[in-house]
């Protein structure tokens, strides 16, 4: 039996526009996932903004019932069953919110034990291991409104480990956490799965994908596009190339004449400082550096390289996004 | 059952906790004693003593309600703000047993502002409550402030439901003023207000703690109020978790 199994869900939500002539808008967030989560198994769900991620997290863990479809977590259905599955899991988000700043950390997470139905003779000692865990140690006492976004978020794992979960969502963990603070969480998730849980990461940090996930699983504008192992997905731009080329300053239009290039599969842009780095995927053997060049007409160029595709690659020509 | 009494008790303790530590309640506890009692002051100066000592003590529990229906409304928004909410809702506790000690939390720190107008108006206007039956008396404020509470997780599951039902609470708190009697005696209104006076447990809590401090009869009135509060919890605790499936149905629990 599969951890977590979600089967065709789809999620709708209903908004509706203007002041006086109120007009009924349908959105539909997710539109048919279906995927299995195995034991033990550290799965990603990557996709830019908007593609539906959290909405599928929030289906799993019960806070948002789907229009149509079904999951099931541990065996347990999330609508009928709803109780269960919550006993069962934990859930994480990034983020500033999801504490209550005015208190400690301690008071956080005594007052979470309750809600997880800790029991009070393990408390002290859970808390106490969770602290050390996430390296909040000696800084419990201090009210969260003067912690590091990288300590909320070291936080929020505590809290949602507090009640040793078997099953752990993490919703966009290290988003907006320095680099130093993103490795040691990093280092705390796979700790995780180290101590045998199954763990659901969304993220749209594809090294962060590349160095947890077993699995993975790219969705976009609600749609699961590509699944399999980070080397699975590598595969599926194994026969490009991708020419990197440092510019400065350039302009739309020079990005839309390299973007329409014959040869040229997807461009990105990626903002370096003063730099903007154009990522160019083309067919293995197609040498277009030069013709490119040309086409970028007078803006300043740096360094350029020619190198094999990463997952990123991988996933923006899965996302067909051109950021 | 233990389990139950405990999570109350401890989220009790956590909501006063956390709504001791805010700068802005803490203003408004000063403010709003002081507002409350000079109302009640140039409304009755003119009449006599008697009618002084029911205007300072229903003044008193104004604040007790303002805490409740619009901190009620407030927190819970709040909560929805900072994603606590559905950290609330996504625990596998009772989500009732989660709710009641916030409101009643916020009850609580409307009994500090019950003092404070009563100092207030001692202090500025000279305003002397004398109490009859202490131990009453002592048995009547809580009992108001608990039931008060209870109205405010009634109104609190509606604010989990609607998004935007926290300016109910801000629409409520000066009717029930006036039709539970803090200021003006019950009969000076029409006869088709009273129904709806005596379906409101402040009104009884009102003149249960006027009773006990005149010396009279405060136990019926006294019983009625826990009672209603206990009817509300009830009502609260059967429609809650089909409140949570409409706002999990419509998403309405966050507001991304």
């Amino acid at each position: 039996m599969s951890a977590i199994e979600a089967r065709d869900l789809v999620r709708t939500y209903k908004t509706s526009t203007g002041i006086f002539r109120r007009r009924a808008v349908e959105v539909q967030a997710v539109r048919g996932v279906s995927f299995e989560v195995a034991d033990g198994e550290l799965f990603g769900l990557l996709g830019p903004n908007g593609a539906g991620k959290t909405t599928t997290i929030k289906m799993l863990i019960t806070l948002l019932i789907p229009t149509s479809g079904s999951a099931n977590v541990l065996g347990y259905d999330v609508v009928r069953d709803a109780r269960e599955v919550r006993k069962r899991i934990g859930y994480v988000f990034g983020g500033d919110r999801g504490l209550y700043e005015r208190l400690s950390a301690l008071d956080n997470l005594r007052y979470f034990a309750e809600l997880y139905a800790v029991p009070p003779a393990d408390q002290r000692r859970r808390i106490a291991e969770l602290l050390e865990l996430v390296g909040l140690a000696g800084r419990e006492k201090e009210r969260v409104e003067g912690y590091s976004r990288g300590m909320r978020q070291r936080l929020h794992i505590a809290r949602g480990l507090l009640h040793d979960p078997p099953v752990v969502f993490l919703d966009e963990p290290t988003i907006g956490v320095d680099p130093v603070g993103a490795r040691e969480l990093r280092r705390t998730i796979a700790s995780l799965t180290e101590a045998g849980k199954t763990v659901l990461l969304t993220t749209h940090y594809m090294f962060e994908a590349d160095d947890l996930c077993d699995r993975m699983a790219v969705i976009t504008k609600g749609e699961i596009v590509a699944e399999g192992t980070p080397r699975d997905l590598k595969a599926i731009v194994a026969d490009r190339t991708v020419i990197e080329i440092e510019t400065f300053g350039v302009d739309d239009d020079a990005v839309e004449r390299v973007r329409q290039a014959s040869g040229v599969t997807s461009v990105s842009i990626e903002e370096r400082e003063q730099a903007q780095v154009l990522h160019v995927q083309s067919p293995a053997g197609t040498e277009l550096t030069q013709r490119l060049l040309g086409l970028l007409g007078t803006t300043r160029i740096g360094r350029v390289a020619v190198r094999e595709p990463t997952l990123e690659d991988a996933y923006v020509a899965l996302v067909g996004r051109d950021a | 059952m233990t389990r139950a009494a405990r999570l109350l008790g401890m989220g009790w303790l956590f909501h006063v906790k956390m709504l001791t530590r805010s700068s802005f309640n803490g203003v408004l506890g000063i403010v709003y004693p002081l507002f409350f009692a000079t109302v009640a002051f140039f409304m009755y100066r003119a009449g006599n003593a008697d009618a002084l000592f029911y205007a300072s003590l229903g003044a008193s529990v104004m604040g007790v309600w303002a805490a409740t229906s619009t901190a009620a409304g407030a927190a819970l928004q709040r909560e929805r703000w900072h994603g606590t909410l559905e950290l609330l809702v996504a625990a596998p506790a009772n989500f009732a047993l989660v709710l009641l000690p916030v409101t009643i939390a916020m009850a609580t720190i409307g009994l500090y502002s019950m003092a404070s107008t009563l100092l207030w108006g001692r202090i500025l206007f000279g305003i002397h409550v004398h109490v009859e039956h202490w131990l009453l008396f002592c048995l009547s404020v809580p009992a108001t402030v608990v039931a008060i509470g209870m109205l405010g997780f009634l109104l609190a599951v509606s604010f989990v439901r609607y998004r935007t039902a926290w300016a109910l609470g801000n629409l409520l708190e000066y009717p029930v003023w006036l039709i539970c009697g803090f200021l003006v005696p019950l009969t000076l209104f029409p006869a088709w207000v009273r129904p709806i006076s005596w379906a409101l447990a402040p009104t009884w809590g009102m003149q249960a703690i006027r009773e006990s401090a005149q010396g009279g009869t405060p136990i019926p009135d006294l019983l009625v109020c826990i009672g209603l509060g206990l009817l509300y919890t009830a009502i609260g605790v059967a429609v809650v978790d089909r409140f949570l499936r409409a706002a999990r149905a419509r998403a309405v629990l966050s507001l991304t």
